[in-house]
């Protein structure tokens, strides 16, 4: 080292250490400043721009209803997102393949977010209405029945599994707490929802020789799925797309 | 080759009136949670390259284990880790004993508590899903308090010390018990709906900015700063030199903690998160090359007139290579910001590479080094095994390797695969599955890169065991010269 880079070496020492080193509540302070200020320029006007908290708000999109809610529910129990995407990427290759590019007002009901970090398989966000009901039921009971070559596990149990309309209750209520616009949130009117729209899709699956009962985990799954990019697809398709 | 190791027999730091107890307690912590952590790792790589591997049970599915994975060796071998050092060198450092022995001690069992609640909830499907903040609200809660108890034991020795002058390693330590602090409770906002369940406060791409800001922050708060902090303490330790350049220390230090925060958007590159966000992301990515190199090359400087000794030294080895792959993977982290690149490579392999060379390499190998280095210092004895000390590094390295290129060639393919469209211009590979299928060699290659990794650090283990109680070892420790 040459006798310069000493010098300067110590000159920069002595003012570093004056200001700090020998002060740990000062680093302490001047540390928090400095992760604060990137922290607050891009968070805070996110956090501004609406005050429920959703950045962009369309009325165009609907909550899920409680039985896409209990769905939703078992897809984050199982791990779902953490081999499908929910994010369609506005790239022509992505368009094709999944359907067109995700708004932003399409996640403002998704408490939380599963954008999802990797695609071990195919993106979910606009499966939605893209097979039926059985196929789905087929899907979990055994992938490769329905996708030869898929990795993906079977999920036979959500077969025999039933999900509780107090429990499903009680997420309907922490949701709308939080902004969530339901109508009601009695256990009554929760579980009259479920039954209601469990019954259509134990009748689709009867079509296709399958029964099962509205109260099953994979009914509610199956109506999470068939939910899941139809309010974008609906209203992309009436306005062209152009926003 | 004769086998030395730079952690000779010094003194154990119970005679200066240091707690030397907390330290063998996380030390051995953190041994334990390694094992466990990178064995779980093992299981998922399996199940990736062989679905039957999930075994058909709810609580063994990728989908469960995989949370349990990245939290078991984040937190438990990490945290342990860290806590480990940062509980030995700030004694040291401040010529003081801990502030509190009882704060010490319930930071200790209230950690593992954490660890083990964890390995319950997550395999049962209780998560949040957020990644890396997966568990339930109650476990958010009582990682508060813990944290809490960990930055008043911290302080407060601060407060009592009799060093003046903090060392490079404590700030960067300081910036860890704050950042983590805030980025854990902004993250974890959330309305319980059952003791089991919530819903976070923010929705849609505000939840996800949120995440991703503390997502990228762990990184960068959890596995950065506190281990350039031990590098800083360790390393020179080891190498018996000091370090290159203080001034470097100070430039990069502030400059990594003030950008490091912004980085987080480009998780979220291509989404419909405004452009201004995606675009800060991206830059201050790009920025952070600077204090990122400042670090490394700080650490490799510091071996200047030393490197003769890499050669014979199996723990100087281990801290090379870490140093060498930090400098890789933030290289490879900010060229990945590029919007362009990051089209390329999310979603991809190229991402889970890009992870593993930073917490294989970095992480681990720094975390090895330190480890061999002190289980000498702290029990006052020679290495039971010095050459298998040496074979761990090379199963590690040559097992990192065979990782992050099988990762990098799956990633690149499956990219490209994906995107692929045919002079109709409609997709090439319009089947999916026929993607995933041409993956398949690369995940058993990525399965023994790994394995190998495990078997390393399963042979640390052991060397440790018979380093501490194996026949040969003095039944006290007998302190030599003060360092």
């Amino acid at each position: 080292m040459s006798d310069n880079h000493k010098e300067s070496e110590k000159a920069y020492g002595r003012i570093h250490r004056r200001l700090f080193e020998g002060k740990a509540a000062i680093m302490a302070i001047a540390t928090t400043v400095a992760i604060s200020v990137g922290a607050l320029v891009e968070l805070v006007p996110m956090f501004t721009a609406s005050s429920s908290l959703s950045w962009e708000r369309a009325d165009w999109v609907t909550p899920y209803t409680p039985l896409e809610v209990a769905g939703r529910d078992i897809y984050i129990r199982e791990g779902c997102y953490l081999c499908h995407s929910q994010m369609i990427r506005p790239m022509r290759a992505e368009i094709l393949r999944y359907g067109d590019w995700t708004r932003s007002a399409e996640y403002q009901y998704d408490r939380p977010f599963l954008l999802g970090s990797r695609r071990l398989g195919p993106d979910l966000q606009r499966v939605g209405g893209k097979y039926p009901d059985a196929w789905h039921y087929e899907h979990m009971r055994d992938p490769r029945s329905t996708s030869p070559g898929s990795i993906m596990p079977t999920y036979a149990w959500l077969l025999r599994a039933k999900i509780d309309p107090a429990d499903v209750t009680a997420s309907v209520v922490a949701l709308s707490k939080v902004g969530t616009p339901y109508p009601n949130t009695d256990e009554g009117w929760v579980s009259g929802q479920l039954q209601q729209q469990g019954t259509t899709i134990v009748g689709n699956l009867s079509t296709a020789g399958i029964t099962a009962a509205w109260d099953d985990e994979i009914v509610a799954l199956i109506a999470y799925l068939q939910r899941l990019g139809t309010d974008g697809k609906a209203h992309l398709a009436q306005t062209g797309g152009d926003q | 080759m004769e086998q030395t190791t730079s952690g000779t027999v010094a003194a154990t730091g119970a005679d200066q009136g240091y707690d030397m107890a907390i330290v063998k307690m996380f030390f051995t912590a953190t041994v334990v949670w390694a094992l466990v952590g990178m064995l779980v790792g093992v299981i998922i790589a399996t199940q990736l390259a062989w679905w039957p591997a999930n075994l058909g049970l709810p609580w063994t599915t990728f989908g469960r284990l995989r949370p349990l994975h990245t939290n078991a060796v984040i937190f438990a071998f990490g945290g342990n880790v860290v806590f480990t050092g940062i509980y030995h060198s700030m004694q040291r450092l401040l010529k003081t004993r801990m502030f509190s022995d009882t704060l010490s001690r319930i930071h200790f069992w209230g950690w593992q508590g954490i660890i083990v609640l964890a390995a319950v909830t997550l395999p049962l499907g209780m998560t949040q899903s957020k990644e890396y903040a997966e568990l339930i609200w109650p476990i958010d809660v009582l990682i508060t308090l813990v944290w809490v108890v960990f930055a008043i034991n911290f302080f407060g020795t601060l407060a009592i010390r009799k060093v003046q002058h903090l060392y490079v390693a404590i700030w960067f330590y300081m910036s860890f018990v704050i950042t983590i602090a805030v980025l854990h409770i902004v993250n974890s906002l959330a309305i319980p709906a059952t003791l089991f369940r919530s819903y976070p406060i923010y929705a849609g791409l505000t939840d996800a900015l949120v995440q991703w800001w503390y997502g990228h922050n762990a990184v960068g708060f959890f596995l950065t700063t506190p281990f350039l902090g031990l590098m800083y303490y360790y390393l020179p330790k080891a190498a018996e030199r000091p370090i290159y350049s203080y001034r470097l220390s100070i430039l990069h230090f502030w400059a990594l903690v003030f950008l490091y925060i912004w980085a987080g958007p480009h998780h979220l590159l291509y989404s419909s998160l405004p452009d201004w966000a995606q675009t800060l992301g991206m830059v201050f990515s790009i920025m952070l090359l600077a204090p990122s190199w400042g670090g490394m090359l700080n650490g490799l400087l510091t071996l200047k007139g030393s490197w003769d000794r890499v050669r014979t030294d199996p723990i100087l080895k281990f801290m090379v290579v870490a140093i060498s792959f930090y400098g890789m993977s933030t290289f490879e982290g900010p060229m990945m910001s590029i919007r362009a690149v990051n089209g390329l490579a999310h979603y991809t392999n190229w991402v889970i590479g890009h992870v593993h060379s930073g917490a294989l390499g970095w992480v681990g190998m720094i975390s090895f080094g330190m480890m061999y280095w002190m289980v000498q210092n702290i029990w006052g004895r020679q290495l039971a095994h010095p050459k298998w000390a040496t074979h761990h590094f090379w199963l590690a390295t040559i097992g990192i390797v065979l990782y992050t290129v099988s990762m990098w060639a799956a990633g690149l393919m499956e990219g490209l695969q994906w995107r692929a469209l045919n002079d109709a211009g409609q997709l090439a590979n319009p089947i999916f599955m026929d993607i995933t299928q041409r993956l398949n060699p690369f995940l058993w290659l990525r399965l023994v890169g790994g394995t190998m990794y495990l078997v390393g650090a399963i042979m640390m283990a052991i060397n440790f065991w018979q380093t501490i109680r194996g026949p040969g070892a003095k039944a006290e420790p007998t302190p030599v010269a003060a360092d």
